[in-house]
């Protein structure tokens, strides 16, 4: 089996998930200048809602597609809410506060969100029921499981959508536009307000089908799920330039891959001292990097350029 | 000229801290006619936009437009009633393309939802074609066809102000008011400009104008209001105002009055 192909398979695959969670920080940031620490923990009480739904109608014997819809359906509707909520309840009162005060703010309702999921979900591992039984198709030596590529197709179609959508509707160029000057784009009378809350549910809906596909993909759930997701999907959305929708798709994908590949390789490039388990490094390596490197990031704008 | 008052602001105040922005400022505009604002920097002119369009909320005082109360409503309810505004510092959406501008001018009198675009449902299809056929007239009324796919920022100075008014047209106002839209501009542009606010007016807006050059606002204004520090010192027409001795200390110095 080629390794390089199969990992780069399995490095797209990952990518295209972190690069839904990723958009849901880089709108949030686009449009609040807010970087929206719960947004993993978010994503994390979406896996769990799905998860709870396939576990509960696991036997009522209907067929897996109708399941998977009912249980992201359940997910997207239950992190729509909770992401408005949150914006209503702990952003929206700090809007003109300064920078630090919501920062703090995104970390504690971070925290309040994975203890209150342990306390309904408790802290044990959660498995997910046998539903499917992928089959695999053969590639260039690789293997891809029917799985994969549903999840990868998917993610692409939500986020060509999603550009699309920003792209072209009478919506999107609100959003747009409030993330250039709210003051204006009130007076041209977009209300900003509900604008900001659209942008929260839109990204928190496409993070719970980002939290579906993760409990798909790894067979478990956990409250704690949503840090390290949350983490690498920030360090995403900041490698493609964080604001910037386009970026977040490609800093997923991008990550992706080098965290695949180079934890496919790290046994053999270090002697076999350190092996796969150390695939996090990466991810926060290429953090380190983009940071002192190139801190607008592959396709953000540089500071200064807006007048 | 008919006689009836679209906006009337009576009593504003307005302080920041210890400054008094605007001190019991009142000002009447009658429908169909073009009204200077002018006065020496700083004396409160932008303040007063700020506050007709709900931009700064107003300490004290009653703004009616249109026979409505409007003082302290958000900016997107102000222009719904039909104020529309550009800026002395140009506030374009700098990565949108000049047609997008002006379509988000639009945003206001158009009220497609999510779901219609995401169904792209013949109504939210049918609207878009509007959005998008009205913005072309604007862009071609203001003279900004060719420019339609350039991005705002890319523009030269003077069709950058031209983009501002289009995009305020665009939200169908009954009030158009214009901080400084000659600042910057050669006389050749000024000259352009002054035709295309007639146009405006004779198209059946009220215009209100904050202006510096005194030969444009002078030669335009059906009726000038002068601010100083705060206050308004004169209201009248043109040529009153111009010989009132208040307005000449305010600009040149007590010597001169």
């Amino acid at each position: 089996m080629d390794i390089f192909a199969q990992q780069l398979i399995n490095g797209l695959v990952l990518g295209s998930i972190y690069a839904l969670v990723a958009l849901g920080y880089t709108m949030v940031y686009g449009i609040l200048g807010l970087i929206n620490f719960a947004h993993g923990d978010i994503t994390m009480i979406g896996a769990l809602v799905a998860l709870t739904i396939l576990q509960g109608l696991a036997a009522a014997g209907l067929p897996a597609p109708v399941l998977l819809v009912i249980a992201g359906g359940g997910a997207m509707i239950v992190c729509a809410a909770l992401g408005l909520s949150i914006e209503r309840v702990a952003y929206r009162p700090l809007r003109r506060a300064p920078r630090l005060a919501p920062l703090i703010t995104a970390i504690g309702v971070s925290i309040l969100l994975q203890y209150s999921a342990a306390l309904v979900w408790g802290k044990q591992y959660i498995a997910l029921p046998k539903l499917l039984e992928p089959s695999a198709i053969d590639i260039a030596g690789a293997q891809l499981t029917t799985l994969q590529l549903a999840i990868f197709l998917l993610a692409c179609a939500i986020m060509a959508a999603l550009l699309w959508f920003i792209k072209t509707s009478r919506m999107g160029r609100a959003m747009r536009a409030t993330e250039q000057n709210p003051d204006v784009a009130g007076l041209m009378g977009v209300n900003t307000n509900s604008v900001i809350a659209f942008t929260f549910v839109l990204g928190s809906a496409i993070g719970a089908i980002a939290g579906l596909m993760i409990i798909l993909y790894y067979g478990i759930g956990h409250y704690f799920m949503g840090f390290m997701l949350g983490l690498k999907a920030f360090t995403a959305a900041v490698l493609g330039g964080i604001g910037n929708v386009g970026g977040a798709v490609l800093g997923g994908l991008l990550l992706g891959v080098i965290e695949s590949l180079a934890s496919g390789y790290i046994g053999d490039l270090s002697g076999g001292v350190l092996g796969s388990n150390y695939r996090d490094i990466f991810a926060f390596l290429v953090l380190v990097l983009v940071l002192v490197l190139r801190p607008s990031g592959l396709l953000g704008q540089q500071n200064g350029d807006r007048a | 000229m008919p006689a009836d008052i679209l906006l009337a602001a009576s009593g504003i105040c307005k302080h920041f801290g210890g400054l008094a922005a605007l001190s019991d400022v009142s000002i009447s505009v009658r429908r169909g006619e073009i009204f200077g604002l002018i006065g020496p920097n700083g004396a409160g002119k932008t303040t007063l936009f700020n506050v007709l369009t709900g931009l700064t909320v107003p300490d004290v005082g009653k703004l009616t437009f249109d026979g409505r109360r409007i003082e302290g409503l958000k900016p997107h309810a102000v222009a719904g009633h039909g104020i529309a505004r550009t800026f002395q510092n140009i506030r374009l959406f700098g990565s949108m393309t000049t047609l997008e501008n002006v379509m988000l001018g639009r945003h206001l009198r158009s009220n497609t939802g999510v779901l219609g675009a995401v169904f792209r449902t013949r109504a939210a299809v049918a609207e878009e074609l509007a959005i998008t056929r009205r913005a072309r007239e604007l862009l071609d009324y203001c003279g900004l066809a060719a420019r339609a796919d350039d991005l705002a920022r890319d523009l030269p100075y003077g069709d950058q102000r031209r983009l501002e008014i289009a995009r305020a047209l665009a939200t169908d106002p009954q009030l158009l008011a214009l901080d400084e839209p000659a600042a910057g501009m050669n006389a050749t542009e000024t000259a352009a400009l002054k035709a295309l606010l007639e146009r405006i007016r004779e198209d059946g807006i009220t215009l209100l104008l904050i202006e510096h050059d005194m030969k444009l606002v002078m030669g335009l204004s059906h009726s000038v209001a002068v601010l100083d520090y705060g206050e308004k010192i004169a209201e009248g027409e043109p040529e009153a105002v111009q010989r009132n001795p208040r307005v000449i200390e305010a600009y040149l110095g007590s010597g001169f009055a």
